[in-house]
């Protein structure tokens, strides 16, 4: 047994819960929505086997290091803190079909890791050689998963607002769109999302700062990857402020929402593709 | 006149202390920021950058301060403007809160209602008593064990749970404000400043920023600086091996301590963290062997990087470049290598690269010349980093 081969279950569990959730949607069966939700804890489940056997492969290899050195790592830890998030806020809240949008990020992120993307166990570079790889990795990609789950949430938010508005907002939606929660508890929800993932952000930042202090003798230096995720961090604290002021609900925090998880996007993948900077992926 | 003042005073107040001014800031802070992440900054500008910008476009983004967006003056009022904004915020927000924290309205009166956006009517059959006893029973098992308060016949329940997190966003603002104040104290007191040190030399002075030079009241001494490469060619490590010296005698306890990436040094308040390397600028000398094709006698050459050594039958060579070691460039080689071009006359130069750790491959390159690397005593230099702690304590 293998971590490669767990992962591709893993993949495939992703996708037979995204499936399913497509199915509950269309059929309003509540069992076909349990099996979906089950799907995606089952593959959560062989995923985190598959990285405890992956970091103990590592010291097989005489390596011994977590897996969260490269972009192939980092994009599977993504996928599963993904899930994770997902499942604490439907275990909370009970709104089981958020996984329909929220599944299919981390189904996007196992396929590219196991298609695209090489996923041979290498050795750390001096940089990452330190104990704060650990809590500085694990904190960051906790944040951005909870983003991507109050992207999904927000995308469910402008459909079934636009929706209601197409029907004439008498709240007696059907087909597909009985299966939402209402617009105000998708806005509710998405609001739930970002207070989890930007305390979440912010400890990875700071532990970010951590460690480049004890590593280069600086907290800050506005390298790229440093910069973008503090724009992150202004855009989400300004979405937490915009909510107390009235008039920046609903379709506004959808969208900041949204812009907030495609800049967080842009910080993880988009600083190392077109920008230079301390935090290339193993420079491979 | 006084009114007036006090009109002025107050709209100021209010308008440090609105939302909507937290809200343009953060956003104007997040767009604002882009800039420098597109713009190379200073000190590490590239000079084809500055030649592929448009005199027009030189200037004005000098005037603005692109170059180096994060200090410039309207980037930091930016800045400032976010903590008074903060500040002023707290004070205004913080007493109401504490009030409703520590004695929350237990009266449910119509001002209250109106305040509240979640509110439900609900009828309930049966006597108050009963009822009141009901409701009580289902909050403390449901929710939170409420207070009840008996007002003009009416009867209130409160209930509430972790009132306290109500002050987490404070605590949050006081950490942004004391991390400002840090990094504004650790601009003023502590400063980063750079050394270069040669394998065996010493320094007793870094570089600060701006040149200035700033003497550390102690030496450094390189003792040894190496570079190890993994199979993959990816590097493994960068040790420099340092001694401290006080008025030139090695410091007990401070002797050829190794120095890597994450894994700094400190002595008396100044922290040296491994930066940087290469070959030192007066360069080693380098020595091969070399032998005719056709036969004859071996040669011992000794070459200083760049300069020209003449060979016997008129022909010179010079040391182009070396590494020592060539995985990053060729990964199915390693160890040390170097770079030769041989000039013989009447004929084109020939370049070349010889390894160290495989003697015999140069013989298949089928040149009239083999040559062997023996290796060289080039030094290297070290870059570190030297940040000295200022009058703040460390707070991780």
């Amino acid at each position: 047994m293998s971590s490669s081969l767990l992962f591709n279950i893993t993949t495939l569990s992703y996708m037979v819960s995204m499936l399913l959730f497509f199915a509950f949607m269309a059929s309003r069966n509540k069992g076909v929505g349990l099996a979906a939700s089950g799907a995606a804890y089952a593959g959560w489940l062989i995923q985190t086997a598959a990285i405890l056997l992956r970091w103990k492969e590592s010291y097989d290899l005489g390596h011994g290091h977590a897996p969260l050195s490269n972009l192939y790592e980092s994009v599977v830890f993504f996928a599963w803190t993904i899930i994770l998030i997902y499942g604490i806020i439907e275990m909370k809240y009970k709104y089981r079909i958020v996984g329909a949008f929220v599944v299919p990020f981390a189904l996007l992120g196992m396929a590219w890791a196991q298609l695209g993307l090489s996923s041979g166990i290498e050795p750390l570079v001096p940089a990452l050689q330190s104990n704060w790889l650990l809590y500085h990795v694990i904190t960051c990609f906790l944040g951005y998963a909870a983003f991507a789950v109050a992207c999904g949430i927000s995308i469910m938010y402008l459909i079934k607002e636009r929706h209601e508005s197409a029907t004439g907002g008498d709240g007696q939606a059907g087909g597909v769109m009985a299966t939402f929660p209402s617009v105000r508890v998708l806005d509710d929800l998405n609001y739930k999302a970002i207070m989890i993932g930007f305390p979440l952000l912010t400890l990875g930042i700071v532990t970010g700062a951590a460690w480049a202090n004890y590593a280069w003798g600086t907290y800050w230096s506005w390298d790229p990857k440093e910069t973008w995720s503090l724009i992150v961090w202004f855009i989400y604290a300004a979405f937490l402020h915009a909510r107390i002021t009235r008039g920046w609900v609903g379709r506004r925090a959808a969208f900041l929402s949204i812009i907030g998880f495609a800049a967080t996007i842009f910080c993880y993948l988009g600083v190392n593709l077109f920008l230079s900077g301390l935090h290339s992926y193993g420079g491979k | 006149m006084t009114t007036q003042k006090q009109g002025f005073l107050q709209s100021l107040w209010d308008f440090f202390c609105s939302l909507k001014l937290s809200i343009s800031l953060l956003i104007g802070l997040a767009l604002v920021s882009i800039i420098g992440t597109v713009i190379p900054q200073a000190p590490s500008i590239p000079e084809e950058y500055i030649r592929s910008l448009s005199q027009t476009k030189l200037q004005l983004y000098d005037k603005l301060g692109f170059f180096d967006m994060y200090h410039s003056w309207w980037f930091i009022l930016l800045l400032y403007l976010l903590t008074v904004n903060l500040v002023a915020c707290s004070i205004k927000r913080l007493p109401r809160v504490w009030k409703i924290v520590s004695e929350p309205n237990l009266i449910f009166d119509e001002g209250l209602e109106r305040s509240l956006s979640l509110t439900r009517d609900l009828k309930l059959k049966g006597d108050t008593a009963s009822l009141k006893d009901k409701l009580t029973g289902f909050l403390a098992s449901e929710f939170a064990a409420p207070v009840v308060t008996e007002q003009n016949g009416e009867i209130h329940l409160f209930a509430q749970k972790t009132p306290w997190c109500r002050l987490g966003v404070y605590v949050v603002h006081l950490s942004i404000i004391i991390i400002f104040i840090g990094a504004l104290i650790g601009s003023f007191f502590g400063y980063k400043a750079y050394v270069q040190i040669v394998e065996g030399s010493s320094v007793s002075a870094a570089q600060g920023r701006n040149n200035k030079m700033v003497d550390l009241g102690f030496a450094v001494k390189l003792e040894k600086f190496s570079v190890s490469f993994y199979n993959t060619g990816a590097p493994k490590e960068f040790k420099s091996i340092l001694t401290v010296l006080e008025n030139g005698q090695p410091v007990p306890g401070y002797i050829n301590i190794p120095v890597v990436v994450n894994d700094p040094l400190t002595y008396k308040g100044f922290t040296f963290y491994q930066s940087s390397y290469g070959p030192a600028s007066e360069g080693g000398t380098f020595y091969f062997t070399m032998r005719e094709r056709k036969g004859g006698a071996q040669v011992r050459v000794a070459a200083h990087q760049g300069d020209m050594v003449q060979l016997p039958g008129g022909r010179t060579m010079r040391v182009v470049e070396s590494t020592q070691d060539v995985s990053p460039v060729i990964p199915q080689l390693s160890g040390p290598a170097a770079r030769v071009e041989v000039h013989t006359p009447g004929k084109q130069p020939e370049s070349f690269i010889v390894f160290r750790n495989y003697p015999e491959l140069d013989a298949e390159r089928g040149g009239d010349l083999i040559f062997t690397y023996d290796g060289s005593d080039e030094k290297f230099y070290t870059g570190l980093q030297v940040a000295k702690d200022s009058a703040v304590p460390s707070w991780w």
